[in-house]
């Protein structure tokens, strides 16, 4: 392993990482309260406290070439995928073993991999993913509007829906940071991407 | 060219692995892609499962006893089960459509005299036998072939646990809960459950199992 030595790593995101984590497993529960905060605060959050552990344990120094950090990314992507289907948002809320499994699988999986892989991926697979996240949104913000039926067992139906406005306003916010670069000619990209 | 190719495999390859590894442990995970819900999830335990149910002793509209589950090695009558509490304002009122229909058909064609059709308040507090007769009363329960019933109240956590219920508060002082017609077969096991608006579903399965007088 490339990670040796404790100055080679960045302290500033190694302990906001600590922090975020910890707060969120400290008011996960009040999070969990409601599917919004579920699955817009505390699982993304906890996503974050992983890129953010990956960021500072300098996983960037790890060798790997582009088609490798295809993989890696696309692995993330399976486990993103896993905490969205609504089977185990229930398990992890009723059973003990995927309430741990959440916490830990979400920073590790999704987030180091994510700090690994995202910025040596190929381009064009990372503004497909993109698309692709917003009309997953758009997708699942009309089914939760406009289900005739309870996709959680441990939420309301007003809850859900209250998501699925959730998930629009996530979608138009992203798509508007995405876009954002667009606007701006080349040679000031790279500063905006810092 | 064979070149090309080889470059070309070798910058999909972690690509392709990385697919086929998370669509792998989806498929796992959702039980084939069938199950994506947790109530789904609980259709293909009962189904793969087929447990075996304590005895639980049920109060009807009437004030008599109805036994569900393993009654002691006693055969009982298949019996399909739908659970409820009567002040609830949405889905339990629409769910007594179905049971109606249901109940219908079996009624004319004769199957009615050897399957029980039985709504089960899970909220025996606020469901007394006037409450029950209520909810009867609307749906034209006679108590005959369809009967609604309720459970003791010390049973709550075990019958939660034994059918797999799912029960929340909603904001208006009722509950919001999985909906689903359960088959309970002659020995007492839980052995299917379909969508409480399946009743050809129902109707082909107790048929198929030859509850049915040939």
């Amino acid at each position: 392993m490339i990670i040796s030595k404790a100055s080679t790593m960045r302290h500033r995101e190694l302990i906001i990482a600590v922090v975020l984590f910890m707060g969120l497993v400290v008011f996960g529960q009040s999070l969990e309260v409601s599917p919004v905060t579920h699955m817009l605060v505390l699982l993304p959050g906890l996503a974050i406290s992983g890129a953010l552990l990956g960021i500072g344990l300098r996983v960037d120094r790890i060798q790997i070439d582009e088609a490798n950090a295809n993989g890696v990314i696309l692995i993330a992507v399976g486990f993103i995928f896993f905490w969205m289907l609504p089977r185990y948002i229930d398990a992890s809320l009723v059973t003990v073993t995927f309430g741990i499994l959440k916490y830990l699988s979400i920073p590790i999986f999704v987030g180091v991999l994510m700090a690994l892989g995202w910025g040596r991926a190929n381009p064009y697979l990372r503004g497909f993913l993109k698309a692709n996240a917003l009309s997953m949104l758009g997708v699942l913000s009309f089914l939760y509007t406009h289900a005739p039926v309870r996709i959680c067992n441990s939420y309301l139906v007003s809850a859900q829906e209250n998501l699925g406005v959730a998930f629009l306003w996530t979608a138009i916010f992203l798509a508007l940071v995405w876009s954002y670069p667009l606007f701006f000619p080349k040679a000031s990209r790279s500063v905006l991407r810092q | 060219m064979r070149h090309s190719l080889t470059a070309f495999w070798n910058y999909l390859s972690p690509s392709l692995g990385a697919v086929v590894v998370g669509v792998g442990l989806l498929w796992i995970s959702t039980d084939g892609g069938t199950a994506l819900t947790d109530e789904s999830a609980r259709r293909v335990r009962i189904e793969q499962q087929t447990p075996l149910l304590p005895a639980f002793v049920l109060e009807d509209m009437r004030g008599d006893t109805v036994v569900i589950g393993a009654d002691g090695g006693h055969t009982q009558s298949p019996t399909v089960v739908e659970f409820i509490y009567t002040s609830c304002p949405t889905i339990c009122q629409s769910a007594g459509a179905p049971y109606a229909r249901l109940r219908d058909r079996l009624d004319t064609d004769g199957l009615g005299g050897n399957v029980r059709l039985l709504s089960v308040s899970f909220d025996p507090n606020s469901d007394d036998a006037p409450a029950l007769q209520n909810y009867a009363r609307l749906h034209k329960a006679d108590g005959d072939i369809w009967n609604v019933a309720r459970i003791d109240s010390n049973d709550f956590a075990a019958v939660k646990s034994a059918f797999g219920l799912r029960i929340i508060a909603d904001e208006w002082g009722g509950y919001q809960h999985n909906v689903a017609m359960l088959i309970i077969d002659p020995v007492g096991r839980l052995v299917k459950a379909f969508d409480n608006e399946d009743v050809e579903g129902v109707y082909d399965y107790l048929e198929s199992k030859h509850y049915a007088p040939s």
